[in-house]
């Protein structure tokens, strides 16, 4: 229902006295997107809906998902092996 | 980091796929609320990778989708007045209403413009101080706080000739209506990612509770798609009605509170007509009477016009787990994408237009 | 009685008006200052109601075009050479070698002289590059609002090289795809534009004639059987036209299908797919599957098609579908597009 695309930030505008607005780069396409509601600098990624964006995107519980698929593949092959 | 390459890896879809088919042990249905996720799936034929005993079923997270015909023809008649410019999403513009859609009032000489963001809208009515600017505000909790952001960047910047035709939902309502339904065959959820990035978890969790269904939060890469089936039937094998965050690099626990307060401030609650599921109390939002200068209904003083009744569709069914789209009659004969005869055809995100779309 | 002097009508305007389509003087001095000069060759340079041509043996192509693209102007190109290019290219997909151009012209009053000047010299220079000259046109000047700036019209006449066969109808089963480049260029560069749409991006418009590919294949290939360049509509609008000809069905592989990080990042964000954006600069070619590589190398050795690759294959099949084997090895069917694509935000 909401597409969502992460984004890096490359810098925030000062420019505006209202929104906090900054360059976000996604993959090299560039936009200005409403960042005020996330705590996030130059370099962190953000997900950004309909020109807002909504979360930061969490490098550490990004690599925490991968680690926990790789136990799920380490139970398969010890599965594997058991079924041998 | 590049994300979408991560969890777009084959191999890791493939394992995940093993796994899913090691740990399943009984026959389950799956629901995948949001629309995005419908349309992942199909375009990923993901469904192809789980074993027989899953069944996904495709659930009414398609604002586009549910937005009901009365408020496509007042957003039609908005369209067509000489003083008003009508800003939309890409998304509305194909949607039928009873008669004609966005396009063709635009062919005619309506002044609709799309953008990516609400913000934009704003930007057109700075531009345009002699016309009313409406946008066509349709979504779930994900895009009503952007609503709610534009109305207040709307009265900071003292913008007088811009208003909202809102057509807001909320998810929590409509899954219990849902669970409600005696036929309904539902037994775990794959909860919206992007929508729980602003309302957190806590609401889940309740919802995992009292209606004894597990909840995997479920992001939107194939990855994330199958991580989210794996974690569901886990807590379905082993009778835990929990919610699992499967998409934690995105959600928290309290999701995004700024973003709640501001919609808590623009919108109250309120009883909305869902298209195919008919009106469920307290399933959206409209804009409250304080704010009323903002509600185009108000400003315009529209009035829903007498609906035909969408009596050869059954979307409802479809969304309760109790029919496929292919199944009905119609699909892919009096009902396509481009004549749709109901909800789930009418977007890309419905799932019977991404069943069309890509032949599942 | 008082005499007051009586100005001459003005000869230089910096604006298209009216009068520059009443075929008088300023319509005169438009074609003599402006067309003539950039466009020169001996057919037009008769100056007559038409060009007359030599008659060749053989066979002719003939293909008509007419290009409305907003803006004028784009990152890669203008409306000038996007409207020289695509006829060069439609003959191209003929199996001919195109020759001859006419161009006929709608400008809207008002447009500023150095705006037509700036196309219509690119027009100049696109068709050099092809190797085609404009031997007959028109101009014609509308009121405000009667169209947008300007509007071209190019129909072009090739030369069909003896014993090529190029058709639609030609692709069989065994066929291999190739497309000559990266996808959805174009199109991208095209909305990121656009006033509420835009974004910044280094996508260009891939506009370019592709004699020199065409030149390569069809000279050290002896089959080829389709030549088509995929522009509105996008790859899957031109697959599923052929598919549905030819009574064949194809598949794609959509690991081997060529698009830029840039143009696939713009099409998650407005929620596009790269299969269904216009292109203006690529070719798909359907030949036997015995000359896939050897055609391959050909098309990757001619200054456009660097990034040519094998995409899929043509197979047997009555129910002549488009379908795509996904990354994750599943087949998916591609349909044609409805309508224009419009971005989304579900």
């Amino acid at each position: 229902m909401c597409l969502a695309i992460p984004g890096r930030i490359i810098k925030k505008d000062t420019s505006t006295d209202g929104l906090t607005m900054a360059k976000v780069d996604f993959g090299g396409v560039i936009k200005d997107i409403c960042i005020q509601w996330v705590d996030a600098s130059p370099g962190d990624y953000v997900l950004a809906h309909a020109g807002v964006a909504i979360t930061k995107v969490d490098e550490n519980e990004a690599l925490l998902t991968l680690q926990d698929f790789e136990k799920i593949g380490e139970y398969l092959d010890n599965m594997g092996k058991n079924e041998i | 980091m590049k994300y979408d390459k991560v969890f777009r890896n084959p191999d890791k879809v493939r394992q995940l796929s093993m796994a899913i088919n090691r740990v399943c042990k009984h026959s389950w249905h799956i629901m995948e609320i949001c629309g995005g996720q419908t349309h992942a799936l199909a375009k990923y034929k993901i469904e192809e990778l789980l074993p027989d005993k899953i069944r996904m079923i495709h659930g009414p997270g398609c604002p586009v989708c549910v937005t009901p015909v009365g408020i496509i023809d007042m957003a039609l008649s908005l369209a067509r007045r000489e003083n008003v410019i009508l800003v939309s999403f890409g998304d509305m513009m194909r949607v039928p209403g009873s008669k004609d859609d966005l396009l063709t009032v635009r062919a005619e000489g309506g002044d609709i413009r799309m953008v990516y963001s609400p913000l934009d809208a704003l930007t057109i009515a700075q531009n345009n101080p002699n016309k009313e600017v409406v946008f066509f505000a349709i979504g779930f909790e994900t895009t009503a706080p952007i609503h709610a952001l534009t109305i207040e960047e709307s009265y900071r910047r003292k913008i007088t000739n811009f208003s909202l035709l809102t057509s807001l939902f909320l998810v929590p309502p409509a899954i219990y209506s849902l669970m409600r339904d005696k036929d309904c065959q539902l037994d775990g959820i794959l909860a919206a990612g992007h929508v729980c990035s602003i309302t957190g978890i806590e609401e889940y969790r309740n919802l995992a509770l009292s209606q004894k269904v597990p909840v995997a939060i479920t992001g939107f890469e194939p990855f994330d798609l199958l991580y989210g089936i794996y974690k569901c039937v886990l807590l379905l094998e082993n009778k835990q009605y929990i919610v699992e965050n499967a998409y934690s690099r995105a959600v928290t626990f309290e999701g995004n509170v700024k973003a709640r307060q501001l919609m808590r401030k623009y919108f109250s609650l309120t009883n909305v007509e869902w298209r195919g599921l008919g009106t469920l109390p307290l399933s959206g939002l409209c804009i409250r009477d304080k704010y009323e200068q903002y509600d185009a209904t108000k400003r315009f003083q529209l009035k829903t016009g007498h609906v035909k009744k969408e009596r050869f569709c059954v979307s409802g069914e479809i969304m309760k787990g109790k029919m496929l789209p292919d199944t009905c009659i119609h699909f892919g004969k009096r009902c396509t994408p481009e004549h749709p005869l109901g909800a789930a055809m009418v977007s890309s995100e419905g799932v019977c237009s991404a069943f069309y779309r890509y032949k599942i | 009685m008082k005499y007051t002097q009586c100005s001459l009508p003005k000869s230089k305007y910096d604006r298209i008006i009216l009068g520059h389509g009443g075929g008088g003087k300023l319509t005169q001095s438009l074609l003599s200052d402006l067309f003539f000069p950039a466009f020169a060759n001996p057919f037009l340079n008769q100056q007559h109601d038409g060009a007359i041509l030599p008659v060749h043996d053989g066979r002719l192509a003939y293909t008509t075009d007419s290009f409305v693209v907003d803006p004028l102007f784009f990152p890669g190109g203008n409306i000038g050479d996007l409207a020289i290019n695509g006829t060069v290219n439609d003959l191209l997909c003929c199996g001919a070698i195109p020759r001859y151009l006419s161009a006929g012209f709608i400008i809207e009053e008002g447009l500023p002289f150095d705006i037509l000047k700036k196309i219509i010299s690119s027009m100049a220079k696109a068709a050099q590059e092809a190797n085609v000259v404009i031997v007959t046109g028109d101009t014609k000047v509308v009121e405000r609002g009667k169209c947008d700036k300007i509007f071209i019209n190019t129909s072009g006449i090739g030369v069909v090289r003896p014993d090529t066969q190029i058709s639609p109808l030609n692709a069989q089963p065994g066929d291999v795809v190739i497309v000559s480049g990266q996808i959805g260029a174009h199109g991208i560069c095209i909305l990121s534009t656009r006033d509420n749409l835009g974004f910044e991006t280094t996508v260009k418009s891939d506009t370019a004639s592709l004699v020199d590919i065409v030149e390569n294949l069809l000279s050290g290939v002896p089959e080829v059987h389709v030549i088509r360049d995929p522009t509105r509509g996008g790859l899957s609008s031109t697959l599923n036209e052929i598919a549905s000809t030819a009574h064949v069905s194809i598949e794609l592989e959509e690991e081997q299908i060529p698009v830029s990080e840039a143009v696939c990042s713009a099409c998650e964000l407005l929620g596009l797919d790269p299969l269904y954006i216009a292109n203006e600069g690529i070719m798909l070619f359907i030949l036997p599957g015995k000359y896939a590589e050897e055609a391959l190398q050909l098309i990757r050795n001619s200054p456009h098609g660097k990034n040519a690759a094998i995409i899929g294959q043509v197979i047997g099949d009555e129910k002549a579908e488009l379908s795509m084997k996904t990354s994750f090895g599943r087949k998916r069917i591609i349909d044609m597009v409805s309508g224009e694509q419009l971005p989304r935000i579900c």
